[in-house]
């Protein structure tokens, strides 16, 4: 129904549509990929796939400019992707290669890239918020307008550590986003079942900071949204959450029963609520595209996808004595 | 009845301090709560109250004398109608220091101390008696004033001018940008850092204690310590956590632990631990250019302690470089940190039994200035080790085995290590002194792997 009203008259381009399009479908795509590779054996240790949540990186990526920050959890490859790092390079790292970003020494938790100001991929729950703050604190300090979207799940959202950074955030007015991926589940505890307090952002009232909720699976609201929260930092005004709701289609990593929820509830939600469904309805019924356009883009998102898993397996391991690098940097003279 | 108002201790590791100012004079009536007068302890300036109300019937320490030691008689207060005279039949009854048991734990005056060869200093160069607190700040603002990434954040940093009195005038001098007072949350300012850290900048994270980094003690070895091998070389964390650590005088459990050995497990950081105040200095300026994590143990007791500190427009002392404090033939002390009190004083009595010590102060833990000692102890076949942490895991025990290893056939004798005891730290100050390790430990030590 969702995806009917807002097909009414989406404020957006055609290009930009099939963008997010595109984009959404690489995330699904590649999580697939990494769901078999896991399969097989490649994949190893805690791999936590994305797929239902596309909307919201994608979303919020819409709303970025160069220079801007993205920090996250283990949950991680949507993001990745999202901010335009090689698939090859994070398919390379989830099966422990040289070709991978972290030369196959982080894994599906620990990447990052400097070039795209990608700074994790942090394994220990809602540690990133703090840290993200802190890259927030670092662009605020050297005085440009750079913004940090500092990504967390429900799950993370009872942990202390994130109010201590909403408490400094706003009294410093770091331009950190806040953005709370309510996927409904924390491992396998509902929000219902881990706190009484109706909604997460309205926390943030608690130490002055403004947020609101969005729909996150409608990938124009979220970029609105977005766009909304770092208007809000840019000028300076510290601080913003969103609480995007969104939901996980698989189970919290590979190695879930998923006995906490029900089929049935799993398959509503991809059947009336997928995001990426919602813009290929918006795409035809628009006329934006045509059912073979948009076979041509699976086709070639697929084929990008196949390429990143084939050289994930072609890339050697690392050599043993990466074992001895990387741990300190070398101090300058 | 006229009584005597003394000089009063105003912290846990204070001894004697100056009486700036006298806000009364002779004669005044004063009531419970009034201001006698301004003390200046090595921290900071305080004002002391009245306890009861009387009339200041004599001064007995005039205003600006230092070095007045805790205890001593400075007023007399009287009542209406007596004079001070009449004090000397009143007896100091509730001066609470125990008279035969003289405060040996932490002399009042620094040991003698021995300047030997200076590696790291040119010879010729002025020395400056300063405080090892001094020298913190000297380090700061010194790199502060050389690098606009640099900044110190933590509580108390700013306004109040150091909980210990660390960053004074740095406030003044760089602002309110750069010297940043935080809400107490040492979780989430730690987070920051590091986060501010991969952002590009040098942050100082001062924690008021190092009892109160384990509250953050995930971010400085999840975040901090390790993101450099796991981003598989892309972006580590420039940043120093500094602060005091180990055991200050009488502050019980939870504020005397010595964390010397368990961020000296880390790999990726780096761990240091000053003994004295050019070290102190030196040290802290090479841990802020350092591009990786250091932790910077520093020590309440040390901070009023004065050393010489070579006068140089930018004195460093590089990481991984134990110093040889005396040279000596007959055992290896190795120690660190407040321990080169004990390792320092030992080897001085022992030299008066004809016992020659040679002393290493290791200076930083990790890296650790291996081939030093054992070269030192492939000349004198012994080894004491001394430091104030726990023995279980010591930094003691890994020195041992590492001796063992790589020098077993030069061992005349076990290596011995002198710890502080295997329980938490009592608050009772008899217990208190049981608890660390002492001069004579050393002595006794010694004196078994020389089988004296």
């Amino acid at each position: 129904m969702a995806a009917k009203k807002s097909a009414k008259k989406p404020n957006v381009s055609k290009d930009e549509l099939l963008q997010y399009y595109r984009d959404m479908l690489l995330i699904r795509r590649f999580e697939e990929k990494a769901g078999q590779l896991y399969g097989m054996g490649l994949i190893g240790g805690f791999c936590h796939l994305y797929i239902g949540q596309e909307a919201v990186v994608v979303g919020l990526e819409a709303a970025a400019k160069e220079g801007d920050k993205r920090i996250t959890s283990y949950r991680d490859h949507g993001h990745m992707l999202a901010c335009g790092m090689d698939p090859k390079g994070v398919m390379a790292e989830l099966t422990g290669r040289e070709g991978g970003y972290s030369k196959g020494k982080g894994g599906s938790m620990h990447m990052f890239s400097k070039e795209k100001h990608f700074y994790g991929g942090h394994g220990i729950v809602a540690a990133q918020v703090p840290l993200g703050a802190g890259l927030a604190f670092s662009d605020k300090y050297k005085g440009n307008d750079n913004v940090t979207f500092t990504y967390f799940g429900d799950g993370a959202a009872n942990q202390g550590q994130v109010y201590e950074a909403y408490n400094m955030a706003e009294l410093w007015d770091l331009p950190v986003v806040f953005v709370i991926e309510n996927n409904q589940y924390a491992m396998g505890t509902s929000t219902k079942r881990s706190t009484k307090s109706p909604s997460y952002w309205e926390r943030g009232a608690a130490y002055g900071i403004e947020g609101e909720e969005v729909d996150g699976m409608d990938v124009l609201k979220v970029k609105e949204a977005g766009e909304k929260a770092v208007a809000h930092c840019r000028a300076g005004k510290g601080p913003y959450i969103l609480e995007i709701k969104t939901y996980r289609y698989r189970g919290h990593s590979m190695s879930d029963p998923a006995k906490y929820r029900t089929r049935e509830e799993v398959q509503k939600m991809r059947d009336e609520r997928d995001a990426i469904e919602q813009v290929r309805d918006m795409l035809l019924t628009g006329k934006h595209a045509s059912e073979d356009e948009l076979k041509a883009i699976d086709k070639e998102i697929k084929s990008v996808v196949n390429e990143a898993a084939e050289f994930s397996k072609e890339s050697p391991e690392p050599a043993l004595d990466e074992l001895y690098t990387d741990i300190y940097m070398e101090a300058e003279a | 009845m006229a009584t005597e108002i003394l000089m009063p201790a105003l912290s846990p590791t204070m001894e004697e301090g100056t009486l700036a100012k006298w806000l009364v004079k002779e004669g005044d009536t004063v009531s419970s709560g009034d201001i006698l007068a301004e003390i200046e302890t090595d921290k900071a300036t305080m004002e002391f109250e009245a306890v009861d109300e009387g009339i200041v019937g004599k001064i007995l320490v005039a205003e600006g004398t230092e070095g007045v030691k805790v205890n001593t008689a400075i007023a007399v207060m009287v009542e209406e109608g007596e004079s001070a005279d009449d004090i000397k039949e009143a007896k100091p009854a509730d001066a609470q220091a125990a008279p035969d048991e003289p405060a040996a734990a932490a002399p009042a005056a620094p040991v003698a101390v021995v300047t030997p060869a200076e590696m790291d200093i040119p010879e010729g160069t002025e020395m400056k008696p300063t405080t090892v607190r001094e020298a913190l700040r000297d380090a700061m603002a010194e790199e502060m004033r050389a690098n606009d990434n640099v900044f110190l954040m933590g509580e108390e940093v700013a306004e109040y001018q150091g909980a210990y009195k660390i960053s004074q005038g740095l406030l003044d001098e760089f602002g309110a940008r750069r010297v940043i007072d935080t809400p107490i949350t040492e979780h989430g300012f730690a987070g920051i850092g590091v986060g501010a850290a991969f952002g590009g900048l040098n942050p100082i994270v001062e924690f008021m204690t190092f009892n109160f980094a384990m509250q953050a003690i995930d971010h400085i070895i999840n975040s901090a310590a390790k993101t450099l091998y796991m981003s598989g070389g892309q972006m580590g964390a420039p940043i120093v956590f500094r602060g005091p650590n180990g055991a200050a005088a009488r502050v019980g459990a939870q504020h005397s632990h010595d964390y010397a050995s368990w961020y000296s497990q880390v790999p990726g950081l780096k761990v240091v631990m000053p003994y004295s105040a050019a070290d102190a200095k030196g040290l802290l300026k090479t841990a802020i250019r350092d591009p990786n994590p250091v932790i910077f143990l520093e020590n309440e007791i040390l901070y009023g302690q004065s050393f010489d500190v070579p006068v140089m427009d930018d004195y460093t002392v590089p990481f991984g470089k134990a110093k040889i404090w005396r040279e000596g033939s007959d055992v290896t002390i190795v120690s660190f940190g407040i321990g080169m009190k004990y390792a320092l004083e030992a080897a001085d009595e022992l030299a008066k039994e004809g016992i020659s010590a040679e002393v290493i102060d290791l200076r930083t833990l990790r890296p650790l200035d291996m081939p030093t000692v054992i070269e030192s102890v492939k000349k004198t076949n012994r080894c004491v080790t001394v430091e104030e942490g726990f023995p279980v895991c010591s930094i003691g025990s890994y020195l041992s085995a590492q001796i063992m290893t790589e020098a077993f056939d030069y061992l005349d004798a076990p290596v011995l290590n002198c710890t502080g005891k295997d329980v938490p730290m009592p608050y009772a100050a008899n217990l208190e002194k049981l608890a660390l390790t002492t001069t004579k430990e050393v002595m006794d030590a010694v004196k078994a792997v020389t089988y004296r």
